[in-house]
């Protein structure tokens, strides 16, 4: 009775953790059946034209997203100049001069703005700056994934700032420099380069992005001179790409894919192995 | 702004006169300490500013409908007539599901991570699932529709039909595109989730809590599972909340494998829609301000249900690494 006992907890013990493990390889695995199918799929679909060539009108084979990767860039151009700055000295407030109540209401607004999810966001954009000129722009698709770099760009600067040591802002002020002056030629220096990984971190994330977009920035089938008019981007494309009935769009909307994911994870590997080697927490 | 004004106040030390105030000015420290203080405050600015706009932008629909918005299942834009029944159940439903196929799957990859593992194993694959969490989901997208929906066609619903088809939820005809294919998508996305928080969680449980537990004889797994695992519980159930805040809201994935029907049906391999893929689908398309209006009512919805949930969500997490999650 008793040996039958231990016998069995003894098999249960061993049952549940191999699952724990086949678990967790589970979902690593996943990751690498991913890429494993993009690249498949992507890498018989990729050629120069891709890269080079407007879209084709429909019902013609051949074609590519030379657009939607300028279009892409762009987007991202414009949320870099408006989410950055506001994330980082929003950030830096944190950081060095917040008063404990306001900073905790301010850490937690962010919170919630980083929650939201993105098409909520993208309607935001749509009724700040779409629905006043009445038409879609290269610009509401901008400032739609520039709020989306704020929270996690906030997020970086202030751990970042946080992390460095109280001994080397001591040392400034000891040599008669003022607070902002300790800031600005000491601490940010010294934090630049995990909050300039943070900031790539953020914009990584925006990239990939599509529901924001589809009511904001919307999409081209041609170039995109300036700032008001519709753009196309990668995402954009790899949708509308995806659910229409063409074969010759779905190969495209593969190579699309595959350039996106390839992107994304470049910058997510690159900066994570720069964030883990400074040991600084991994919830960015 | 008021709150401009007391932290200036505090900023000077506690017997500065006028003076001194102006020879901080003239050094840069007030005028850094206000125009930080202006952008953290943008932060505020933007978070109302977006609650204000959902708000005004819906107000023809929140008038007409009133609360019977909510559980109205007609949906059609021709006649006028709008509830959001159909999208909440159909977005309830998916997460559901996904939180059925995740939540097992990610406490259990975050047990082996936190307390089998070796650090180094359990960094590396920490630093795959981070990679898995980045996947944009238009690309979880395209691969359910290519991948997931002929296979679920081809192979998971027969399978599931032929062991479990008795019951209700999986009775009807298997297209593919459904509830159920939009919930494992949706398993996949949010998994990493529930594995990196629930993970950090584990890790913060007090070695001596094991130790006492093997030291009483209790096996690996009994520790495990009954010593540290409830000690985390409210960390581990904050991911979770994490994670469903996420599956209400993911869109993109959703949208390409659901169906995109708005009925109720009992079927998990019934199409159906979500909130977040009617506002994706018809929002170009919305003739109309009622339909329009009706459309951003959908995404107030949305958005308070997450605003609930992630605000219930952090309380959880901040709760246990307080080291308050043991009664």
């Amino acid at each position: 009775m008793n040996r039958g006992r231990l016998l069995w907890r003894k098999s249960l013990n061993v049952v549940m953790l191999t699952l724990t493990g086949l678990s967790a390889f589970g979902v690593v695995s996943i990751l690498f059946l991913i890429l494993g199918y993009l690249i498949w799929n992507g890498g018989r679909s990729l050629n120069l034209d891709f890269f080079t060539q407007l879209p084709k009108p429909v019902g013609e084979t051949g074609g590519g997203m030379a657009n939607a990767i300028v279009g892409s860039l762009k987007l991202l151009l414009l949320a870099a100049l408006m989410g950055l700055p506001v994330g980082l000295l929003a950030g830096i407030y944190l950081a060095e001069f917040g008063g404990k109540f306001f900073s905790f209401v301010i850490r937690y607004t962010t919170d919630l703005l980083n929650g939201v999810p993105s098409i909520v966001i993208g309607i935001f954009a749509y009724s700040l700056v779409v629905l006043p000129v009445k038409h879609f722009s290269t610009l509401a698709g901008g400032v739609a994934l520039g709020i989306m770099v704020i929270p996690i760009t906030v997020r970086a600067s202030e751990e970042f700032l946080r992390s460095i040591p109280g001994s080397l802002r001591e040392g400034a002020m000891a040599l008669g420099a003022s607070k902002w002056r300790t800031i600005a030629t000491v601490i940010l220096p010294a934090a630049s380069g995990g909050i300039i990984t943070g900031m790539l971190l953020a914009l990584a994330r925006v990239a990939g992005e599509t529901a924001p977009l589809l009511f904001t920035a919307f999409s081209n089938r041609f170039w995109s001179p300036g700032w008001s008019q519709p753009i196309a981007s990668l995402p954009v494309m790899i949708y509308t790409y995806a659910i229409a009935p063409y074969d010759d769009w779905h190969r495209q909307a593969w190579a699309a894919g595959l350039i996106l994911l390839g992107l994304v994870l470049l910058a997510n590997v690159g900066c994570r192995l720069v964030l883990n080697r400074g040991g600084v927490s991994r919830s960015i | 702004m008021s709150t401009a004004s007391t932290t200036f106040e505090h900023a000077a030390p506690p017997n500065a006169g006028p003076r001194a105030f102006i020879q901080r000015l003239r050094q840069g420290d007030e005028i850094a300490h206000i125009v930080t203080l202006i952008f953290a405050a943008g932060i505020l600015l933007i978070t109302s500013l977006l609650v204000y706009e959902l708000w005004i932008n819906s107000t023809l629909s929140r008038h007409q409908f009133g609360l019977n918005f909510l559980w109205t299942q007609t949906w059609d834009p021709i006649s006028g007539d709008f509830g959001a029944l159909p999208f909440i159940y159909g977005t309830l439903v998916t997460s559901i599901v996904s939180l059925v196929i995740a939540v097992p799957l990610g406490v259990a990859a975050a047990v082996f991570l936190a307390e089998l593992a070796p650090r180094k194993l359990s960094d590396g694959i920490a630093f795959l699932i981070d990679l898995l969490a980045a996947v944009p989901s238009v690309i979880y997208g395209l691969l359910g529709i290519f991948i997931v929906v002929p296979l679920m066609r081809t192979t998971i619903g027969p399978v599931i039909k032929s062991v479990l088809g008795e019951l209700p939820i999986f009775k009807g005809p298997n297209y593919g595109v459904g509830f159920l294919t939009a919930g494992i998508v949706l398993a996949i996305m949010i998994v990493p989730f529930i594995i990196s928080v629930s993970r950090e969680v584990l890790l913060t449980v007090p070695r001596d809590q094991r130790e006492a537990a093997l030291g009483l004889g209790a096996t690996r797994w009994e520790a495990t599972w009954k010593v540290v695992v409830p000690w985390a519980r409210t960390g581990i159930m904050g991911s979770i909340f994490l994670a469903l805040a996420r599956a209400l809201g993911e869109t993109m994935a959703v949208t390409m494998v659901i169906g995109n029907d708005p009925k109720i049906k009992a079927s998990l391999f019934a199409p159906g829609y979500t909130i977040a893929a009617v506002i994706a689908n018809e929002f170009t398309e919305a003739t109309g301000d009622l339909y329009l209006n009706s459309l951003i009512e959908l995404g107030l919805v949305l958005f308070l249900i997450t605003f609930i949930l992630n605000g219930l969500a952090r309380l959880l997490i901040v709760a246990t690494s307080r080291g308050g999650g043991h009664p």
